[in-house]
């Protein structure tokens, strides 16, 4: 726990000091030339206000971009395939520099758009192929396939941008913005074409979305069921090389396997079912997507992808520590919450034992009068391995809550309510280790562990099948003697006289 | 094709650069980690900008630490939020990485007027360029490059062999390893680092790309062609090696044979990594395509084989029905391996085909008896252990009988009391004697 407790300090002192060198690195440059300047109220309310043409083709494409993203990264991302987006977008370079010559040698421009998003379409499917190929016949795994798809093809597609920097007619400036993106250049029928795909993407998740949902949590069902799964998966890839080869243009390549993996694992932090998860990523997406192209205008010399995918990583850290089902912050609450009640109980536990073992037989009922041997602060130490400060931490907080009552200097008793606590806990932990001598055939000197860890999880449910399994050997199961004490002794402990079920 | 001292010296980093990939990659690939070379290659720019915006230069030794800490960074960030978030370690790499290069693409921007780096030539590198920047050291006069590269190379062989066992447990068994005290998280955090060391290296000169293919396709395919730890470093060093000769050679010459000028080195050395790989994906003896295709295809028209002279067997024993070329219809083999079956058993003079019949040699016979015996048997170890009606007991024997050994046989009839009948009342035939038929028979030969 304390190195768990030392590396997560470590962790946090690194990722809130990490912003400031680089900001402090990139002071250090901007001394001389690069000074940035505030925007004036005035840019900021006609970014906001989407006065500007250009800003709000760039928004409105950037946004519809991210909730395509979204929607299908979220598929993605459950499929456990997060990087198959990542492989694709790279498979697609080759098939746009072909796209590319192809035209010019037929007498084109060479930039006719459709063209090249289908060559790049082309390309993608013949990497997945190989990708599927590698996959089921040799005995390389997932992460060699994509690796060696996604180098070798941008490879390919290097050496054919090579070429073309060389041919006489080209001019292939244009293909570079396939690899950086040109979001800041984006022209409204881009932004139209971007907003077409969203609109195609969600109608079609819309449209399969339970039987997506059986594909991405239980595949093998889903066969049984009927379902064609390999068409099913092959309209999710569909989808993603569509949005992908979209995307290229507008945020670049790496920016585009950005919006396809982090807006759906930070909408994973906050919630556990599909739909909710996929409406969060598409909601990240397209407000990293809107905040980021806002952003990019109101501030020079800053690359709109690059925001893009800086807003949505700030995002995911933010998921990452403060989301509602998963979230870091959430878990370590919930986790310390546990290891209190648990602490507590063994308290309790310890003092019952202590008393039933002076032969003090704690009864029930008496709320005001101390009914249970008083223990010093030196003999619970010794019951376990806690250490002094934290056991006085537990004792602090039972005698808040009124379950232990501290009597003399140092000296502890329970008080009715505690005993009422102590007797349930006691009571699962001697079922529990009942059940297992006479129904798992474990030794008893072996039980004790086990239980241990169980009696603070038996449900109510759970007591009443141990109470029917166990009835018959046990007639006075209102609380079990313990069966170290039987076996220490020699002889059959008698159980402290309890009148009624708690 | 025009060589020159330039070419020379171009092939060279290119054998430096990939060699040194090719021998970390194996490990990436060995612990199934190849995309981490991916993710660490995009995600060290940040590091270079930093290096380079706090110096101010391009010095070997900034860029090496930047490089060096974001790629620890990167190890270290994916697996925090692969654990502390319970993120898929995959997705843990794509959102930590591609953060990462955002931020370094914004610095790059930013510091554009002071910095001379260009993402274009992160990319695809600047191989081209590498005999252009000559340094004299110890009175020999490389390129930089090729410096550089060269200790790199010499750091990755030391480390390599130095802890040559220590990595063998680590990739195979990284519970074991643990157990005999040896690190394995340590391990894989000095892998990462050379990683991200041997990326910047040869970053410069090749590009990120080629990088990429690099760590990952020599080891694939070397995984592919040996099952041995040492073979399979030095076949993945060998394949590297070549990639970047011909790499450089197809670079200069193919685009020529369609009429265009040279292209870029590195993207053709990925390209012919990638032939190789695919080369040795189809014809690996082992792990081929074409050599599992062989097999199964073997199988397969010995099953067909089989399955005919079990038909014919029947047939003769039933006698009431002379085999024509009609009983073709029933057998489940497609038609096509049914008639190269039927031309394998009569040239093997196991079957003999007459007046448009056919017939069983004394040959074929002893097979079919001992396939018939064999299925027939399970047939009655199956009715006799497992509670099922007798219509149901023919689909299994029909898949097993292929597989039945004779010891596994003489254990059956032994456990059966030597039962003369199979539930459906039929002859089990006898053991047939020993011929010398016995040259070309698979028993258990799976």
């Amino acid at each position: 726990m304390p190195r768990f407790k030392l590396r997560f300090w470590f962790c946090l002192v690194l990722l809130l000091t990490w912003p400031d060198s680089v900001a402090f690195a990139a002071e250090l440059a901007s001394i001389q030339d690069t000074y940035m300047s505030l925007p004036s109220y005035d840019t900021f309310i006609r970014v906001f206000l989407l006065k500007d043409y250009n800003t709000r083709v760039v928004m409105f494409g950037t946004m519809a971009l991210g909730l395509a993203a979204g929607v299908t990264g979220t598929m993605m991302l459950l499929r456990k395939r997060a990087l198959m987006g990542d492989a694709l977008s790279h498979a697609t370079l080759p098939g746009i520099g072909l796209a590319f010559i192809f035209m010019i040698q037929f007498g084109g421009t060479g930039k006719y758009l459709p063209g090249l998003l289908l060559g790049a379409g082309l390309s993608g499917a013949i990497g997945l192929a190989c990708i599927m190929t590698i996959r089921r016949w040799t005995r390389l795994k997932e992460d060699a396939a994509l690796g060696i798809v996604l180098s070798v093809f941008f490879g390919l597609g290097i050496a054919i941008l090579g070429i073309i920097q060389k041919m006489q007619t080209g001019h292939a400036s244009g293909l570079q913005s396939f690899i950086y993106g040109k979001t800041a250049a984006m022209l409204a029928s881009d932004a139209q074409m971007i907003a077409l795909v969203a609109i195609i993407t969600v109608v079609i998740c819309g449209l399969l979305f339970k039987e997506l949902k059986l594909l991405c949590f239980d595949q093998l069902y889903a066969r049984s069921q009927g379902w064609p799964i390999l068409r099913l998966d092959a309209i999710i890839m569909a989808l993603v090389i569509v949005v992908t080869v979209i995307g290229l243009q507008a945020v670049g390549l790496i920016l585009m396997i950005a919006l396809l993996v982090i807006p759906p694992a930070a909408a994973r932090f906050w919630t556990d079912g599909l739909f909710p998860m996929t409406l969060i990523a598409a909601g990240i997406g397209a407000a990293s997507g809107f905040t980021g192209a806002a952003l990019s205008a109101l501030l020079p010399r800053l690359p709109a992808g690059a925001i893009i995918v800086v807003v949505a990583s700030v995002i995911f850290a933010l998921s990452l520590f403060f989301g509602t089902a998963r979230g870091i912050v959430h878990r370590l609450i919930d986790h310390m919450l546990l290891s209190r009640k648990i602490a507590q109980q063994n308290l309790l536990r310890a003092l019952y034992e202590r008393s039933e073992k002076t032969g003090l037989q704690p009864q029930l009922g008496i709320s005001t009068t101390s009914s249970t041997t008083s223990t010093s602060f030196k003999r619970l130490l010794a019951t376990r391995s806690w250490s002094p400060q934290h056991l006085r931490r537990i004792i602090r907080r039972a005698v808040n809550k009124q379950l232990v009552r501290p009597n003399r200097h140092h000296y502890y008793s329970l008080t009715g309510r505690g005993l009422a606590n102590a007797r349930r806990v006691v009571r699962n932990h001697r079922l529990w280790e009942l059940y297992l001598i006479h129904h798992a055939d474990i030794a008893p000197s072996h039980v004790d562990r086990g239980a241990d860890e169980l009696e603070h999880i038996i449900g109510p449910s759970m007591v009443d099948e141990l109470l029917g399994l166990l009835a018959i050997k046990h007639p006075e199961l209102a609380m079990p003697p313990s069966p170290h004490a039987t076996t220490r002794a020699g002889k059959p402990h008698t159980p402290p006289g309890i009148s009624k079920h708690t | 094709m025009n060589w020159s001292t330039l070419d020379t010296w171009i092939v060279i980093t290119g054998i430096l650069s990939s060699m040194s990939c090719a021998l970390i990659g194996n490990f990436l690939v060995l612990r199934k980690m190849s995309m981490m070379g991916d993710a660490i290659s995009h995600a060290i720019l940040p590091g270079l900008a930093v290096a380079f915006l706090v110096s101010g230069s391009r010095g070997s030794v900034t860029m090496f630490v930047g490089a060096a800490i974001a790629g620890l960074l990167t190890a270290l960030f994916t697996q925090w939020i692969h654990k502390f978030g319970k993120v898929e370690e995959s997705a843990a790499m794509g959102v930590t990485f591609t953060a990462l290069f955002a931020i370094g693409l914004i610095l790059i921007v930013r510091g554009a007027d002071k910095v001379d780096l260009d993402p274009g030539c992160v990319l695809f590198g600047a191989i081209e360029l590498v005999p252009l920047d000559m340094i004299t050291l110890l009175q020999l006069s490389l390129p930089r490059a090729v410096w550089i590269l060269g200790s790199v190379l010499l750091i990755n062989l030391l480390f390599t062999l130095l802890l040559y066992k220590e990595l063998r447990l680590t990739c195979f068994d990284p519970a074991l390893a643990t157990t005999l005290g040896i690190n394995a998280h340590v391990m894989h955090y000095v892998t990462m680092t050379l990683v991200a060391i041997t990326t910047v290296a040869s970053f410069e000169s090749v590009g990120s790309i080629l990088v990429i293919a690099m760590l990952i396709v020599p080891a694939s395919c070397a995984h592919l062609l040996t099952n041995r730890y040492g073979v399979m470093l030095a076949v993945s060093m060998i394949v590297a090696a070549a990639s970047a000769v011909l790499g450089h050679i197809s670079a200069i010459t193919v685009p020529t044979w369609f009429g265009f000028a040279d292209t870029n080195t590195a993207g053709m050395m990925a390209v012919i990594s990638g032939l190789i790989f695919t080369g040795a994906m189809l014809f690996a003896s082992h792990q081929g395509i074409l050599s599992k295709v062989f097999h199964r295809f073997q199988l397969s028209l010995r099953i067909a084989c089989e399955d005919i002279l079990g038909k014919l067997y029947r047939m003769e024993e039933t006698t009431s029905i002379q085999p024509t070329q009609q009983y073709a219809v029933v057998m489940p083999a497609g038609k096509w391996m049914h008639r190269l079956a039927h031309a394998n058993l009569v040239r093997a003079g196991k079957v003999l085909y007459e007046n448009n019949t056919y017939h069983l040699t004394d040959h074929g016979r002893w097979q079919a008896k001992k396939l018939v015996r064999s299925h027939r048997l399970w047939e009655t170890y199956v009715a006799k252990h497992f509670d099922l009606e007798l219509d149901h007991l023919h689909e299994s024997a029909e898949r097993i009988e292929h597989f039945i050994s004779q010891p596994m046989q003489q254990a059956m009839i032994e456990e059966l009391h030597h039962v003369q009948t199979d539930p459906h009342g039929q002859k089990i035939p006898d053991e047939p004697s020993d011929h010398n038929y016995n040259s070309d028979i698979h028993e258990g030969d799976t």
